[in-house]
């Protein structure tokens, strides 16, 4: 009987838990949602800003947070992809190694804002780069990296070794069997960890904070040495530092709608590529 | 030869020879040291770093280990056939078509080639219809005869197979079986297995192995019917194994 009760709490604490979870996630969504998509329109996404932000869209924020992101992946997929096949696919397992895992371990859990600091000392000042798109991707794909090649790894780890034997069995060299087989088969697990590192990266502020972004430019950001506007960064703006808060609060709302939808698109990919790839096996 | 993993000595004082256009079967209860001692022959030891062997083993005159030939060619020359059959993730000819373009065989000549191993590996009535067809489609039995389609499709002269039966039923079993048969008159063939009955079908030489060691090694009626040794008897009568 006393266990019968034990159990019964254990399944009534594991499920409050869930829900309690489910409850954050939902309340959020719903406020934002609710207050958001009033002011979400055509020409919010399509114009700039007006009227010292009270009025108008935010086109400029919107490009820049893409540009932000391409440049971020351009930067960290190559390096963070091939940083990971050395460690799963060349690397003798060695205390060197361990070293090396343990670092890119310890760098996921750096402050991002510690990343903004860094890329402000190396790309802004002393590479030249200046305040600009350029600076900022660069930070956030040193902020992406570890993450990129961990899933990456670990994507790797799920080739059986009989795959990688079968190539080598034929006379093929060790980079061709990476290229050949382990990469493509591995794919779908490394294209889920790029695109849910790319929603984190088009979501920070802290780094992009000292190494480019502004509050208000009057262009659409073409070239990557100008300086850019940013979902994130824009939507703090609206709602802290803004001399009539008040009235931009709807515009705040809109902006913060379409972060997450743009965040949740590129959550729903990843999740699609997975489930996909789950049912070919 | 004598094969070490780190300290442990796991084949001891081998000496063998493979006589051509025969079949060879390795056996031995599991753990002997059959399947390290195939995977020496191809080296696929070289990815393990802790892997040192002392020792020749040598093909025609030609030294496996040697540092002048590249381990490309050599594998070339010695295709291996594994225990599950592992088809690249891609379709049934382009199975065989990488080994061949990796080696750069004239591109012209591939097509014959390929339907000259599949006919060969006893595949070609089955699949010549449905070439695209991505190879994990096929049944196990069929996997198999086209990862053996895709070493002979390279023209080796040995080919080594690590109990390539062990993962399928008797009727694909069997099918492989006569593959081997006819294969041989073509290929040096060496193979581990576990089964009694299938290296009595199949081999015309036995090496039977003990704890790393090589017991035996004769004919195959002599190992089975007229054993020297008293442990190789109780071996292939089933006494432990």
């Amino acid at each position: 009987m006393v266990k019968k009760m034990g159990y019964l709490l254990n399944w009534v604490f594991f499920l409050g838990s869930t829900m309690l979870v489910c409850l954050i996630l939902g309340t959020i969504l719903v406020d934002i949602f609710s207050k958001g998509m009033s002011s979400v329109s055509w020409s919010f996404i399509s114009k700039f800003p007006s009227d010292g932000m009270t009025e108008g869209g935010i086109l400029p924020a919107i490009i820049g947070t893409l540009m932000l992101t391409l440049i971020t992946t351009l930067f960290s997929v190559p390096f963070g992809v091939a940083c990971a096949v050395y460690l799963n696919e060349y690397a003798k397992p060695s205390a060197l190694t361990n070293v090396i895992r343990a670092s890119i371990r310890n760098l996921a859990g750096i402050p991002s804002i510690i990343y903004g600091l860094f890329g402000l000392a190396l790309f802004v000042q002393s590479l030249n780069l200046g305040t600009s798109v350029l600076s900022a991707g660069l930070t956030l794909g040193l902020l992406s990296l570890p993450y990129i090649i961990t899933t990456t790894e670990e994507a790797l780890k799920r080739i059986p070794n009989s795959m990688r034997e079968a190539t080598l069995a034929l006379g093929a060299t060790q980079f061709e069997t990476v290229k050949d087989v382990v990469l493509p088969k591995a794919l779908p697990g490394i294209l889920t960890g790029v695109i849910l590192s790319m929603s984190r990266a088009a979501g920070e502020t802290a780094p992009i904070l000292f190494t480019g972004v502004a509050f208000y430019i009057n262009d659409i950001t073409t070239s990557p040495s100008q300086e850019f506007m940013a979902l994130p960064y824009h939507l703090y703006m609206l709602s802290t530092q803004h001399q009539s808060i008040e009235q931009v609060r709807p515009l705040a709302y809109g902006t913060a709608t379409v972060l997450i939808s743009l965040v949740f698109i590129l959550n729903i990919i990843a999740f699609y590529i997975r489930f996909k790839h789950r049912s070919q096996d | 030869m004598n094969l070490f993993f780190g300290k442990k000595q796991v084949l001891k004082n081998i000496n063998i020879d493979f006589p051509r256009n025969q079949v060879t079967s390795l056996i031995g209860p599991s753990g002997c040291g059959k399947s390290t001692l195939l995977r020496s022959f191809n080296r696929m030891h070289d990815l393990s770093p802790d892997a040192k062997i002392d020792g020749s083993l040598k093909i025609d005159d030609l030294d496996i280990y040697s540092k002048e030939n590249s381990v490309t060619t050599l594998r070339k020359k010695i295709g291996m056939v594994f225990q599950k059959p592992n088809p690249l993730p891609k379709s049934i000819y382009e199975n065989l078509s990488y080994g061949l373009n990796i080696h750069r065989f004239p591109k012209n000549e591939i097509p014959d080639l390929i339907e000259k191993a599949l006919k060969e590996s006893y595949l070609w009535d089955e699949v010549k219809d449905e070439l695209k067809k991505p190879a994990v489609k096929l049944s196990g039995g069929q996997q198999q005869r086209l990862c053996i389609a895709r070493t002979v499709v390279l023209r080796p002269e040995v080919i080594l197979m690590d109990e390539p039966c062990s993962a399928l039923d008797p009727i694909s079993t069997n099918k492989i079986e006569e593959l081997i048969l006819s294969l041989k008159q073509n290929y040096t063939i060496v193979i581990v297995t576990h089964n009694m009955q299938q290296a009595q079908r199949i081999s015309d030489k036995v090496a039977f192995m003990y704890l790393g060691q090589l017991i035996e090694h004769d004919n195959c009626e002599n190992i089975f019917k007229h054993p020297a040794k008293d442990l190789t008897r109780n071996y292939v009568n089933g006494h432990f194994g």
